[in-house]
């Protein structure tokens, strides 16, 4: 069945690739503002290199429409050469032999020099580079609003018993403490900061990235559950359902003084005309300042049959890897450059710290993948990860311990 | 001799055209409906992920959809769901059927008012109300602001209570149509027997419930047909409404089969999912298409 799908698909490729021989189609779901500018200067950068950049811009914030539409043009044989796809699903999609390898262009590059071992293993699959990174987010922000803060005289906590405090002093000053969204990855993102925030880095590595029976189970897991659920009360009643920049939109207002997310929350306050450091802070959510959640974005490359679009294929990850293209759209998009070493002194004080950050627990070995954001673990597991945490916060009267237990239950999902 | 041939040639299209004309949609529904159908039950057999493949695993993605908690939480919620929209659709559209029956002024404005909601799709429908129940912005906050701050509304953020907001906004959305239905129904009976009946001194309530509505069975078992096809297949309302939460808690088959099949990479799940969906329609409706084939052979 392979076979025939192959061929199938290679007969169809090669009649629509004889009429324009050099063109680079890329399937992204990069459609919002910011985002789309960036996805233009990649598209120039390209047209200066003689390619034909073909649009596949399928819109919805999640990517859940683009990879409908993928798995379709898969499905009948006819990929795209690149699409935006991340974490263990590139490991994935490799199992289902439809990816190239990109290594001649890693390799003449020196890809394994400028990544660390944490970003690089994600992009491998068997050993070869089948993807190629664009940006580095960090997940474990908590986003502040200092003018609410000093109203209530506290500072950004940097513990979890800090936080608690700082929480009820804000309410007590009449101010909602926590701008929260609950819907289901909202809930996991908020989860895991909690988790390295409480259990450490190890027990994180532990718990998500090895799915070690055992330590989700435990004692470490069951005070996560029980820290995370004790930030409810400081959260309004409306917060089921919200989308995270309405939330984002709470602390820039001032309706609310905190957000957990991770940094694409800054082009938010950016587009409102928000200075960092004065009008908004970013500061590693509590407890987790030694350790980095990262979600990265990355292109992967599909077997096409044409050499002549393989040789544009190959062009697009020289592009997406080099250092213009990576300075030029994470400026855009609020992020920080995959490539290590790279000249921060255009991007502003939080992508700044973040690269620093970036560096630092590369170097220390605390860089952790975010499971809330599919970059830990397959879908299917994550998928039955959120179910579990959702229910918990939605459910006043759930038991932490029986929670453990059911979450030790979705890690088997496979 | 041409007047002997044209008979035969005449019996020849007559014979063949029907058949002729039919034949690329008989195949267009065998292949795209039924075809897919078997792939589906195909799939419901393997153990595809993010792809379909077939390597057969036998029954267990059934085994694994019934000892998922999810999964009994959306067959909970379509059993709810299903009772009180179908019948609330029901009592509301036939209650404004028969007010409208009663020859009032301005009918027809009124008629449109009523069948107005059918013409929003379902997303429309529960981005409204998903607006109207939200305690943030909606009723709840309009009572607050109007002082009853003792005022509480919360269904839509309330796990126990989030798939009931579904069953408000369906009704609404739907029984304009029952409405319709039943007014076109009634309108169908003949006066004359009311009106024997208003002779024998029958009130008018007693008329409605023994004779008039005895009358319509036909137009109550297609409405009901409709109804619950949609109850079954309901989608859009749940992703607009609530998108399936808080949490998981107003999850129907229809949106769990979306979960899996497209965004959890388990399609052979989604697979037996759809198939346990189609086999609880085929339920309601093969007994009904029986029953109603047998009775126009027989009348």
């Amino acid at each position: 069945m392979q076979a025939v799908r192959m061929s199938m698909g290679a007969a169809v490729l090669a009649m629509a690739f004889a009429a324009n021989a050099a063109e680079v189609e890329v399937l992204h779901w990069w459609t919002s503002g910011g985002e789309a500018k960036a996805a233009g200067e990649l598209k120039k950068m390209l047209e200066a290199k003689g390619y034909k950049w073909k649009d596949f811009a399928v819109a919805g914030g999640a990517g859940e429409n683009a990879m409908t539409a993928l798995k379709a043009r898969v499905v009948s044989g006819n990929p795209p050469a690149a699409a935006q796809i991340k974490g263990p699903a590139i490991q994935e999609w490799g199992a289902e032999g439809v990816l190239a390898s990109i290594d001649d262009v890693a390799k003449k590059d020196g890809w394994d020099k400028v990544l660390p071992p944490a970003v690089s293993s994600v992009m491998k699959y068997k050993g070869q580079y089948v993807a190629a990174p664009v940006n580095v987010h960090r997940v474990n922000w908590l986003w502040v609003n200092p003018l609410l803060l000093k109203k209530a005289n506290v500072k950004a906590p940097t513990t979890w018993e800090e936080f608690f405090k700082v929480a009820d002093a804000l309410k007590k000053a009449g101010i909602q403490p926590v701008a929260y969204g609950g819907q289901p990855w909202q809930d996991a993102t908020v989860f895991e900061t909690v988790a390295l925030g409480v259990g450490g880095a190890d027990f994180y590595k532990k718990a998500f990235v090895q799915l070690d029976q055992p330590t989700l189970k435990g004692p470490t897991m069951v005070k996560v559950l029980e820290t995370y659920k004790r930030i409810k009360p400081y959260t309004d009643k409306a917060s089921a359902g919200r989308e995270w920049n309405l939330v984002t939109s709470m602390v820039i207002n001032g309706t609310a003084a905190m957000q957990f997310m991770g940094d694409w929350a800054k082009g938010e306050f950016l587009a409102a005309g928000k200075v960092p450091g004065k009008d908004f802070l970013c500061v590693a959510a509590p407890g987790t300042a030694s350790a980095y959640t990262f979600n990265i974005d990355s292109f992967v490359m599909f077997k096409l049959p044409n050499k002549n679009a393989v040789k544009g294929q190959k062009n697009l990850a020289e592009t997406l890897m080099s250092p213009q293209f990576q300075e030029l759209f994470n400026l855009n998009k609020g992020s920080i450059p995959a490539r290590m070493g790279m000249d921060m002194s255009k991007f502003d004080e939080c992508g700044k710290k973040s690269a620093e950050d970036f560096k630092a627990d590369a170097a220390k070995g605390t860089l952790l993948p975010s499971f809330a954001h599919g970059m830990a673990m397959s879908s299917a597991t994550q998928g039955a990860m959120y179910d579990v945490i959702s229910q918990f916060w939605n459910d006043d009267a759930a038991s932490a311990q029986k929670t453990a237990e059911k979450l030790a239950t979705a890690a088997k999902v496979r | 001799m041409s007047a002997i041939s044209r008979p035969a040639h005449y019996g020849f299209a007559e014979h063949w055209l029907p058949r002729l004309v039919l034949a690329p949609s008989f195949l267009l529904v065998l292949v795209f409906l039924y075809g897919f159908i078997a792939w589906n039950g195909a799939l419901s057999f393997t153990a595809s992920r993010l792809l379909p493949n077939y390597e057969w695993v036998g029954l267990a993605q059934y085994e694994a959809l019934f000892a998922s908690e999810r999964w009994w939480v959306a067959v909970h919620n379509l059993f709810i769901f299903g009772v009180l929209f179908i019948g609330g659709a029901m009592v509301v559209g036939i209650v404004l059927a028969i007010l409208l029956d009663q020859k009032v002024r301005a009918e027809g404005t009124l008629r449109t008012i009523y069948l107005y909601p059918l013409a929003l799709s379902f997303i429309v429908t529960g981005t409204a109300w998903g607006w109207m129940l939200n305690p943030g912005l909606g009723l709840e906050k309009l009572m607050h602001d109007w002082g009853y701050a003792g005022f509480s509304f919360d269904w839509l953020v309330n796990p126990d209570r989030s798939i009931y907001t579904i069953v408000i906004a369906g009704i609404w959305q739907s029984s304009g149509f029952v409405m319709a239905l039943f007014l076109a129904g009634l309108r169908g009976i003949d006066d004359s027997i009311i009106k024997a009946a208003q002779i024998d001194g029958a009130g008018l309530p007693r008329i409605y419930w023994r004779i008039v509505l005895p009358a319509m069975r036909p137009v109550f078992f297609s409405t009901l047909m409709i109804l619950t096809h949609i109850a079954i297949k309901s989608f859009d309302l749940v992703m607009a409404l609530t998108g399936g939460g808080p949490g998981f808690s107003s999850d129907l088959p229809a949106t769990f089969m979306y979960q899996m099949a497209f965004t959890r990479g388990q399609m052979g799940l989604g697979a037996a999912s759809a198939m346990m969906m189609l086999l609880t329609v085929s339920a309601i409706v093969v007994p009904y298409l029986y029953s109603e084939l047998r009775r126009s052979r027989h009348v």
